[in-house]
């Protein structure tokens, strides 16, 4: 590999941590943003979820782009999504019960996640094994990250408490962060605050 | 035609009223009510309304300064939404609830949307139904009036949604504000001074307060408890904080419609949801969230009452 191919790889993956952040600048896959950002374990595990069955996705729609009949390519790339959310709902009901039973319907809800089909999509299904890897990594890894920033806020003025420990028994949690309307209310305002950083630059 | 405000559909005519002086006149007229809450709940009422009136006017200079807006704390309008705030607030609140309301009023409610005139929802409400779903258990301890040993005592309001006995409590205490309630919602008749100078002065028009009083009045009467017409509606009219939002908060200019008929319609609104939201729903009380609902429906009414243009033909 050429150092030209390899700078391209990198910016492949660079590109969905910041510039195209899943979350905060491609507004995708906010539904399960919503719902599992109340604490940063859920947020981890669910960003370490799509991350794998973007992976797995981004790698098969890519190597058999060619055999996929232009017609049906949204039916295939369900079931393909499909396949891996299988394999990381039964894992997780394997080692992880605990974090499964917290996540609940959203680990099934992955399959209609629109960051994964939107990658498949837009992505994978143009270009090569490689750049899709590392889109999917990046994607990934950039969700994660906006996962784990939301719930950070959400965790400590929601519920008192960081990284599952309380604070101090004196402070008032304000309920309303820790619920769905409080969600929305934080990821707006840092919506509006990335976008102010990218205005300023 | 002098009677005009300059919020109005076409025609236009110049008056020396001022953005400024009407927020002011609103404050002045909403001085009684805060002289009775704190006569009626003791200090803590005083100290409640100051700590707000400070924060909200604070948060606003501190965000214009921020944003290289002008500073327009003058204009009175944070100052009329700390206090609105603080007059919603129950007495025995701890003394971090008015600082965290006033901020999210200002803050969320209002400089966020781009400032005075570009919020939809009134700023006051905001940080109340804020402040609501986050410390309820805060902003549903009340105590008692003239007790000034912080006895927790319920409204009237939230004793019917029990279905306890209302006690002693006649239309008169109620009418004087000798109830447990908010800061500047339990005294009637201070808010009633407050509005008949309002309504003199022509600041507010009297078809939203009295379309909206009305229809809470006639709601709850038609829908009782022991079937139709056995309703109590005076006693809904006095209870609650009514009076405080039919004529001080529905009538804020910048989250109510333009036209008459809008406002009608919008003062409808607001007295059914709060009826449904009082016989059915799961609060004892529901002016604010009846109010935050319109305001979000307000652009949609000023569509649909929209003034004809003169020599437009209609389709």
């Amino acid at each position: 590999m050429t150092e030209k191919q390899q700078n391209r790889c990198f910016q492949e993956f660079i590109k969905g941590i910041i510039r195209e952040n899943p979350t905060f600048v491609l507004a995708l896959g906010l539904c399960p943003t919503l719902a599992v950002s109340t604490s940063v374990s859920n947020a981890i595990g669910m960003g370490a979820a799509s991350t794998f069955v973007l992976i797995g996705s981004n790698l098969i729609v890519s190597l058999i782009k060619k055999q996929i009949p232009e017609e049906i390519r949204i039916p295939c790339y369900i079931v393909i999504i499909a396949t891996f959310v299988t394999v990381v709902e039964l894992i997780m009901k394997a080692y992880s019960p605990a974090l499964n039973r917290a996540l609940g319907i959203y680990v099934p809800l992955i399959v209609v996640n629109c960051i994964v089909l939107g990658r498949a999509e837009a992505f994978a299904s143009k270009r090569t094994f490689v750049h899709s890897f590392m889109d999917a990594l990046g994607m990934g890894i950039g969700f994660t990250l906006a996962l784990m920033i939301i719930s950070i806020i959400r965790e400590f003025f929601g519920f008192g408490k960081i990284i599952n420990y309380p604070v101090s028994y004196n402070f008032h949690p304000a309920l309303v962060i820790g619920m769905p309307a409080g969600a929305l209310l934080v990821i707006g305002l840092l919506l509006g605050f990335f976008n102010l950083i990218k205005q300023k630059k | 035609m002098p009677n005009r405000l300059k919020v109005a559909v076409s025609p236009h005519i110049h008056k020396p009223v001022s953005v400024s002086k009407i927020m002011w006149s609103v404050s002045l007229s909403l001085i009684p009510a805060g002289i009775a809450g704190a006569f009626i709940f003791g200090f803590p009422a005083l100290w409640i309304t100051v700590i707000s009136l400070i924060t909200a006017v604070t948060t606003e200079a501190v965000i214009q300064k921020l944003t290289n807006k002008k500073i327009s704390i003058k204009d009175g309008s944070a100052f009329l939404t700390g206090l609105l705030l603080a007059y919603n607030l129950p007495p025995s609140v701890p003394f971090w609830i008015p600082v965290v309301g006033s901020f999210f009023s200002i803050a969320i409610g209002k400089m966020i949307f781009g400032g005075l005139g570009q919020n939809i929802f009134n700023p006051a409400l905001a940080g109340r139904a804020f402040l609501m779903a986050s410390w309820p258990s805060y902003m549903t301890s009340f105590t008692g009036p003239l007790k000034f040993d912080a006895v927790t005592s319920a409204t009237p309001l939230a004793l019917l949604k029990e279905g306890k006995p209302l006690g002693d409590v006649s239309y008169m205490d109620m009418f004087l504000g000798l109830r447990g309630g908010c800061i500047g919602e339990v005294c009637i008749i201070a808010l009633l001074i407050g509005a008949a100078y309002l309504l003199f002065r022509r600041y507010i028009n009297w078809q939203i307060p009295f379309t909206f009083i009305l229809t809470v009045g006639l709601f709850t009467w038609i829908c009782g408890p022991r079937g139709f017409l056995t309703g109590d509606g005076i006693f809904h009219v006095l209870s609650g904080g009514l009076i405080l939002g039919a004529f001080f908060m529905a009538t804020d200019y910048v989250t109510s419609p333009l036209t008459i008929n809008g406002q009608i319609i919008f003062a409808f609104g607001c007295g059914l949801l709060t009826a449904i939201i009082r016989l059915w729903g799961g609060y004892p009380e529901g002016v604010s969230y009846a109010i935050l609902i319109m305001n979000a429906a307000t652009p949609i009414i000023d569509r649909f009452t929209k003034t004809r243009v003169y020599g437009i033909v209609r389709y």
